[in-house]
């Protein structure tokens, strides 16, 4: 549904995207996983027909971006990063100029609108003015306007930035719904996001592809951590010591940077294993074993941070190969 | 289709915002008073019986001064706001042409425009009701002023691509245009050549035939190219996008 071949785009002298490669199958939800900055907006516009690549090609529902964007605009539905929509429309009549701008005949338009606004729980606001809409539902209603036409493929930028916990429930909801009969792909830089909605990430970094799993995958890696965040009640050398001391733990380092150490009477340190090895167990054993309060052990998650840093490592020691190579599936180091 | 939606959208922008109305207000006020100077000038010196050379020359003269700083705060929100905004990355996400964005922009101005200049029809109604004149050559007269003004919306949407800024926009709208009216008026600072070529291009002195009543396809043509070649400059600028990258 969406090919993209050695996409390359430059600005003047910054390169935004270089060489990127991935296809989706028509029906696949995607995540395109990355920092800000790191290129996912760009290859959104190239797909949405905004601008053409500078080089190398996408193709969304057969259609070339570059060369047949109008025709391929007709098959997406997007929804920009920040979504702005004309302030001093009223929502309804917003819906009505969309339908009218894809050639909707009267009928279809009357019934998509109302399935959409539906779908989307915009029957409330139907008649108020997009100006004074909160957030959470400017955001719906830039997903009922993707929506409307029923589109084969729809781009999604950020869907649920800047929503309320609940708001971002009901969009991951909605999008998860979509799964099977719509070809999506979204992209987000928060990394349980991709988990819960997508079935294939495509982890992207300063232009290119860094990875490329399934979400699964993806999200065995970050709970599988072999870092444990320990919590202790106790003197901080003497438990530094003991932790170290424990079967399995490689090494120990304060927790300074993750955790809220400002209790003087608590210390916190990440104790280092070997992946796959249940030390926490054998931690908590140690801790209570010397008499002190054990205030907390947890996986500490990967961060997204350190997903990145991890991964474009591997790259660099492992094969320079091509894009489609996924370091993820490769085993730890 | 596309267009009639884009078009209907524009216009009904400009019929929600108070900038409409005051830009109306404001241009018929100051067109009410001209027509009331210049008819009680001409009622007062009545120079010889001739009331189209006298009176509605001078007044379409002077109409026009009022659309050369009222039009461009028409135009300067078009492309301007809706880059201001970010409305426009989804507009051109849009199974649209640019040619329909532009074309449908610079059409709602001009009904817009057009309305406003409609009510000013009331001035030669009520001079007929009070004493008849010939009506053909003031139709003439309004034909230019109606070109003259698509003229100053065509290079007022060009303007409004450039910029984020509308009032940006507006102001090198109206110094682009005023230029255009000035450009002609210093004989001694320029060459007879020059001048010569200076009087082909300025729009006002193109206008001044259709002010005498007169419909020369000269002219016609002139507004003509006019509108067309800042409407071709308007895609070029909506076109750069493609190579840009910014919005």
């Amino acid at each position: 549904m969406i090919e993209i071949e050695h996409l390359t785009k430059h600005f003047g002298a910054t390169h935004a995207v270089r060489d990127v490669s991935f296809h989706v199958k028509r029906g696949e939800v995607i995540g395109l996983l990355g920092p800000n900055g790191s290129g996912k907006t760009t290859i959104m516009r190239v797909l949405t027909g905004f601008f053409p690549p500078t080089a190398g090609s996408a193709r969304v529902a057969g259609y070339d971006a570059a060369e047949q964007s109008l025709a391929l605009r007709r098959k997406i539905g997007y929804l920009p990063e920040s979504v702005v929509l004309y302030p001093d429309m009223r929502v309804r009549r917003f819906l009505q100029f969309c339908a009218d701008v894809r050639g909707m005949s009267a009928a279809r338009k009357r019934a998509r609108i109302d399935s959409v606004m539906h779908d989307c729980g915009l029957q409330e606001v139907a008649g108020r003015l997009i100006g004074t809409l909160s957030k959470g539902y400017r955001q719906r209603l830039g997903l009922a306007q993707a929506l409307l036409h029923e589109p084969e493929v729809l781009i999604l930028d950020e869907p649920t930035v800047g929503l309320d916990p609940r708001q971002i429930i009901e969009i991951r909801g909605l999008v998860r719904a979509l799964r099977g009969r719509t070809t999506v792909l979204l992209s987000t830089h928060i990394l349980p996001e991709v988990s819960m909605t997508c079935e294939r990430v495509i982890i992207i970094d300063r232009g290119s592809i860094v990875a490329e799993d399934t979400a699964e995958a993806l999200t065995r890696r970050v709970e599988g951590s072999d870092r444990s965040l320990v919590r202790v009640e106790g003197p901080a050398e003497a438990v530094r010591a003991a932790l170290a001391a424990v079967p399995g733990v490689e090494r120990v380092e304060p927790a300074d940077a993750v955790a809220d150490v400002s209790d003087c009477a608590v210390c916190g340190f990440i104790a280092h294993s070997n992946s796959g090895e249940p030390v926490r167990k054998a931690i908590a054993a140690a801790v209570v074993g010397h008499g002190w309060g054990l205030i907390e052990v947890r996986p500490l998650a990967l961060s997204l941070e350190d997903l990145f840093v991890r991964l474009v490592t591997e790259e660099g020691a492992g094969s320079q190969g091509s894009s489609d190579l996924s370091p993820v599936t490769t085993s730890n180091q | 289709m596309t267009f009639l939606a884009l078009f209907r959208k524009e216009l009904l922008s400009y019929f929600v915002s108070p900038l409409f109305y005051v830009v109306a207000a404001v241009f018929l006020c100051l067109s009410g008073y001209y027509f009331y100077t210049d008819l009680i000038f001409f009622v007062t010196f009545g120079f010889g019986m001739n009331i189209l050379e006298n009176f509605w020359q001078l007044l379409l003269v002077d109409l026009r001064l009022v659309m050369l700083l009222s039009i461009p705060l028409l135009s300067m929100r078009l492309f301007a706001e809706e880059k201001k905004l970010g409305t426009i990355e989804l507009l051109l996400t849009y199974p649209v042409r640019d040619g329909e964005v532009v074309s449908a922009k610079f059409a709602a101005c001009a009904v817009v425009f057009g309305v406003m200049l409609a009510c000013t029809l009331l001035y030669p109604i009520y001079v007929n009701i009070l004493q008849p004149f010939p009506w053909l050559p003031l139709l003439a007269g309004y034909l230019g002023l109606f070109l003259l003004g698509l003229s100053f919306i065509a290079c007022g949407v060009f303007v409004s691509s450039l910029t984020e800024s509308q009032v940006v926009a507006g102001m090198a709208t109206i110094g682009i245009l005023l230029f255009f009216w000035i450009v002609s008026w210093n004989e001694a600072a320029t060459s007879p050549q020059l001048l010569r070529l200076l009087i082909r291009v300025s729009m006002f002195d193109h206008f001044q035939t259709f002010a005498r009543g007169v419909i020369d396809a000269q002219d016609v043509a002139y507004f003509l190219s006019f509108i067309g070649f800042f409407g071709f400059l308007t895609l070029r600028v909506l076109e750069s996008r493609k190579w840009r990258g910014r919005r």
